[in-house]
C-alpha cells in the first residue's frame, strides 16, 4: 500500500515539476536583468566591456569587480554589493573621464563637422543623426554623455565637445542641509 | 450655526496683518520693462507667439497654452517686445527661464479687440470655460494650477469653497481684495456656481478678518435685495485662525469634515476650492473680457518703510515695488516671495512679479543668525503640530541618512512643507529643508531611472540591429560563395565532358565521386 502511495505521489509531483519547468520557464538569466537595472545605462564602456549589459553578464558570472562603473558612482557600487552579496570596495576611478559626476551632453560644432559618420556609428544609443558628407547632430534627449564620440574618434579638433546639461526648475536640487550646516560651523 | 471640524496639528501664529491691511494702491507707476516668464503656472510651458520688435497692446496674447494643464500669457501693458530669452525667475535657485520682455510705452493702451461682455449672464457653461482658459487664469493663492482644468471635474460637485482664509502671517492681499472688490467677487462666485452647479457654496474667511467678512456679507445682501436669488445658498463663514487653515486639504477638512485621499484631488470628495483672487479674475475675464495681467501684491515686513498692497502688472520687477514703498530700512535684508512660513527666498530683486506672487516680505538677515542647530531630542513636538498627520521626526532621520525608500513608507510626498514642524522644533533643526532636499533627490532619481530605461531600450535595439546586419552580410557572402562553387562545378563538369583524356582516367574517376555532393549542397 505504502509503495503504491509513494509512487503515486512521486509521479504526481514529478509531473508537476515537469509541467512547471516547461510552462514557467524563465528566458535568460534573471540576475543579469536585476544587475542591468542598477547600472546607469550610459553604455560608455568605462568598465572595459562594450556596454552595460555585457558588464552585467560579466558580473553575474563573477568575472568582473563591482567597482568598475564610474557613472554609477558610490551608490551604484553599494547597490551592486548588496544585490550580489559582495563586500563594498572603493570605486575604480582610473578610467573615469567625467569629473564631478555632472551630467554632460555632447554637442557637435556644425561649422567644423566634415560628415565622416564615425560618431554616428559609435554612438551606443543612436543619439547622433547624420549621413556621409552631411552635418551630423546630437539628439539631446537621448545622449547619455558617454564621450565615445569625442576625439581621437572624431578626426576634427573642437568639433564634438561636452557641455553640462542645463538646469531647469524641474531638475534643480536643494542642497543637503547637512552640508550647509557643516559649512557654517567651519 | 454651521458645524465646523478641526484638522490635526497646526499652530496659532501672530498675524502681523495690521501692517498692511488698509487699501489697495492702484497708482503704482508702469515700470520701464516688464519681464513675463512663459511659464507662470504648474504644468506645461507655453509657446511664444510674438517676435522681438513686435508692438503689443495691453492684454494681447503673447504665448499660447500647449496642453490641458497650461495657461496662456498676455501682455500686461502696451509697448515693444525687446527680447525673448532667459532671465532669472522668482525661484530659490536663481535659475533663468524663458521670458518675454516688453519695453513699455507708457500709454497703457488696451488691445482694441478686448471689450466688455454685454450679457455675461447669458453665456453657456462651455463659453464660460473657454473664456477662463483663454484668459490664462490660474490659482492665485500660490499653487498656480490652471483654473480651467479645475472647472471640468469628472464627478458631481457638492461643495464649492471660495478660499479667503489667507492663513500666512503678514499677507493681506486677499483681505484687502475682499474689502474693496466684494461685489465683483460675489458675481465671480455666481459664475463658478453656474459652471459647477454645487449643492452649496461657502466663502471661508479666518476670524481675524472681520472687515472682509462684513464687506462680502453686505455685497450678498445688496444683491439679494436687488432680486438676484442665486445668492441664497452662498454662505460667508468665519473659521478659527490656525495655520495652515488656508491650505486646500485642511480647509476642506474644516468645512466638510472630509479628507482628500492620498495623492488625490479635492473633486474626488465632491469639492472644488478656489481662491478669492482667482474668483475676482474670473469676474474680470467674463464681465470685462480682460485676461489675467495684474494681481494684488502685499509688500510688507519689518524692514520695509511703507508696507502696502498694490495692484501690480505681471512682469513688474520686485525692486520697482520696493522703491514705491519707500525702500528698505536696512541694507542687511532678505526678500521672501510669499509668507514667512511657506514663502521662498528670492536670490535677487530684479526678478518679476508673476501670477504666483501674493506677497513680497522684507525681513532682516540678522534675525536667524544666532540660532544654532542642536541634535534632535525626540521630543515629538513636530508630530503634534503636523497638519498632514505625518511623523516629521522619522522623516528627518531617514532624510539625513538618505534612506529614500523608508521615506516613501513614511509618506514624504504628502508633506505640504507648511513649516510648522521646523517652527516648533526646540533644537532649531531645519526640518522642511531636509524634506525638500529629500524630495528633490527622489525626483532626480526618478528622472535618472527614466533616462536609463530609455537608454537601455535604445542600446538593445542598436545591438540587435547591428547583429541583424552582420547576419545578413554573412548570409549574402555564403550565398555568393555557394553560387560561385555551383558555377565552378558546372563549368568543370563541362570541361570534363569536353576534354576527357584517356590518360587522366583514374583522376577524373575520383573527382566524380565528390562533385555530385557539392552540387546538391549548392
Amino acid at each position: 500500500m505504502e509503495i503504491i502511495a509513494l509512487t503515486a505521489l512521486a509521479l504526481i509531483f514529478g509531473g508537476l515539476l515537469g509541467f512547471t519547468a516547461i510552462y514557467f520557464r524563465v528566458e535568460g538569466d534573471p540576475i543579469v536583468d536585476s544587475i542591468d537595472a542598477i547600472l546607469p545605462q550610459t553604455q560608455c564602456g568605462q568598465c572595459g566591456y562594450p556596454g552595460c549589459k555585457p558588464y552585467a553578464e560579466a558580473l553575474a558570472a563573477e568575472k568582473a569587480e563591482i567597482n568598475q562603473c564610474p557613472p554609477g558612482g558610490e551608490s551604484g557600487m553599494k547597490a551592486l554589493a548588496e544585490l550580489l552579496g559582495r563586500e563594498p570596495i572603493p570605486l575604480n576611478l582610473e578610467n573615469n573621464i567625467a569629473d564631478e559626476g555632472l551630467p554632460m551632453l555632447a554637442i557637435i560644432n556644425e561649422d567644423t563637422c566634415i560628415g565622416c559618420t564615425k560618431c554616428v556609428q559609435v554612438c551606443p544609443v543612436d543619439a547622433i543623426v547624420g549621413a556621409a558628407k552631411q552635418i551630423h547632430n546630437v539628439i539631446d534627449m537621448y545622449c547619455t554623455g558617454c564621450e565615445l564620440c569625442l576625439p581621437p574618434l572624431c578626426p576634427v579638433e573642437n568639433c564634438i565637445v561636452m557641455k553640462p546639461v542645463e538646469q531647469t526648475v524641474k531638475t534643480w536640487k536643494w542642497v543637503n542641509p547637512q552640508i550647509r550646516l557643516e559649512d557654517t560651523a567651519a | 450655526m454651521r458645524k465646523l471640524w478641526r484638522f490635526t496639528g497646526g499652530i496659532k501664529l501672530n498675524g502681523f496683518k495690521a501692517l498692511s491691511n488698509n487699501a489697495i494702491n492702484y497708482d503704482l507707476p508702469i515700470p520701464e520693462k516688464l519681464i513675463l516668464p512663459v511659464r507662470q503656472h504648474i504644468g506645461d510651458v507655453t509657446k511664444p507667439l510674438v517676435y522681438v520688435g513686435d508692438h503689443v497692446f495691453k492684454g494681447q496674447l503673447l504665448a499660447s497654452s500647449t496642453s490641458f494643464i497650461s495657461a496662456p500669457v498676455h501682455a500686461s501693458s502696451s509697448g515693444t517686445i525687446v527680447d525673448i530669452g532667459k532671465y532669472p525667475i522668482p525661484h530659490q535657485s536663481g535659475i533663468s527661464e524663458s521670458c518675454i520682455v516688453i519695453e513699455t510705452d507708457g500709454l497703457d493702451e488696451w488691445d482694441p479687440t478686448i471689450s466688455a461682455n454685454i450679457h455675461p449672464e447669458k453665456l453657456t457653461v462651455e463659453q464660460l470655460h473657454a473664456l477662463i482658459k483663454s484668459a490664462g487664469i490660474v490659482g492665485l493663492g500660490g499653487a498656480v494650477f490652471p483654473s480651467a482644468a479645475k472647472l471640468k471635474p469628472t464627478r458631481p460637485i457638492k461643495t464649492l469653497i471660495i478660499n479667503g482664509v489667507e492663513c500666512e502671517p503678514y499677507i493681506t492681499c486677499d483681505d484687502v481684495l475682499m474689502q474693496s472688490r466684494s461685489d465683483e467677487i460675489i458675481r465671480g462666485v455666481m459664475l463658478l456656481k453656474k459652471m459647477l452647479s454645487p449643492d452649496e457654496c461657502t466663502i471661508a474667511i479666518e476670524d481675524n478678518k472681520p472687515n472682509a467678512k462684513r464687506a462680502l456679507e453686505n455685497a450678498l445682501k445688496k444683491m439679494y435685495s436687488a432680486g438676484v436669488d442665486e445668492t441664497t445658498n452662498i454662505n460667508v463663514i468665519a473659521i478659527p485662525t490656525i495655520f495652515p487653515a488656508g491650505s486646500e486639504k485642511q480647509l476642506i477638512k474644516v468645512l466638510t469634515g472630509k479628507e482628500v485621499p492620498q495623492q488625490g484631488l479635492p473633486y474626488e470628495v465632491g469639492v472644488v476650492c478656489l481662491n478669492v483672487g482667482t474668483t475676482a479674475a474670473v469676474y474680470d475675464a467674463v464681465y470685462q473680457g480682460q485676461p489675467l495681467i495684474s494681481r494684488v501684491v502685499t509688500v510688507t515686513g519689518p524692514e520695509i518703510s511703507q508696507p502696502q498692497n498694490y495692484q501690480v502688472l505681471l512682469g513688474t520687477p520686485v525692486n520697482h515695488l520696493l522703491e514705491a514703498s519707500g525702500g528698505t530700512k536696512t541694507d542687511n535684508y532678505k526678500l521672501i516671495m510669499g509668507g514667512p512660513m511657506m514663502g521662498m527666498r528670492l536670490p535677487d530683486s530684479q526678478v518679476p512679479i508673476v501670477k504666483a506672487s501674493n506677497c513680497i516680505l522684507v525681513e532682516s538677515l540678522a534675525q536667524k543668525q544666532n540660532e544654532k542647530v542642536m541634535p534632535c531630542i525626540r521630543c515629538g513636538a513636530c508630530t503634534t503640530v503636523c497638519p498632514m498627520k505625518l511623523l516629521p521626526q522619522q522623516l528627518y532621520w531617514h532624510a539625513k541618512s538618505k534612506n529614500f525608500e523608508k521615506l516613501d513608507h513614511y509618506n514624504l510626498s504628502d508633506c505640504i512643507e507648511c513649516g510648522c514642524c521646523a517652527l516648533v522644533c526646540p533644537s532649531k533643526i531645519p526640518l522642511v529643508h531636509y524634506f525638500r532636499y529629500a524630495k528633490s533627490e527622489k525626483s532626480e532619481n526618478e528622472i535618472k531611472e527614466k533616462l536609463a530605461d530609455q537608454s537601455r531600450i535604445r542600446s538593445l535595439a542598436r545591438v540587435e540591429r547591428l547583429e541583424k546586419i552582420k547576419r545578413e552580410v554573412e548570409e549574402r557572402k555564403a550565398k555568393r560563395k555557394a553560387d560561385r562553387q555551383k558555377k565552378k562545378s558546372i563549368e568543370s563538369k563541362k570541361e570534363k565532358v569536353k576534354g576527357e583524356a584517356p590518360t587522366k582516367n583514374t583522376e577524373s574517376g575520383e573527382r566524380k565521386e565528390v562533385e555530385p555532393k557539392k552540387v546538391a549542397i549548392g
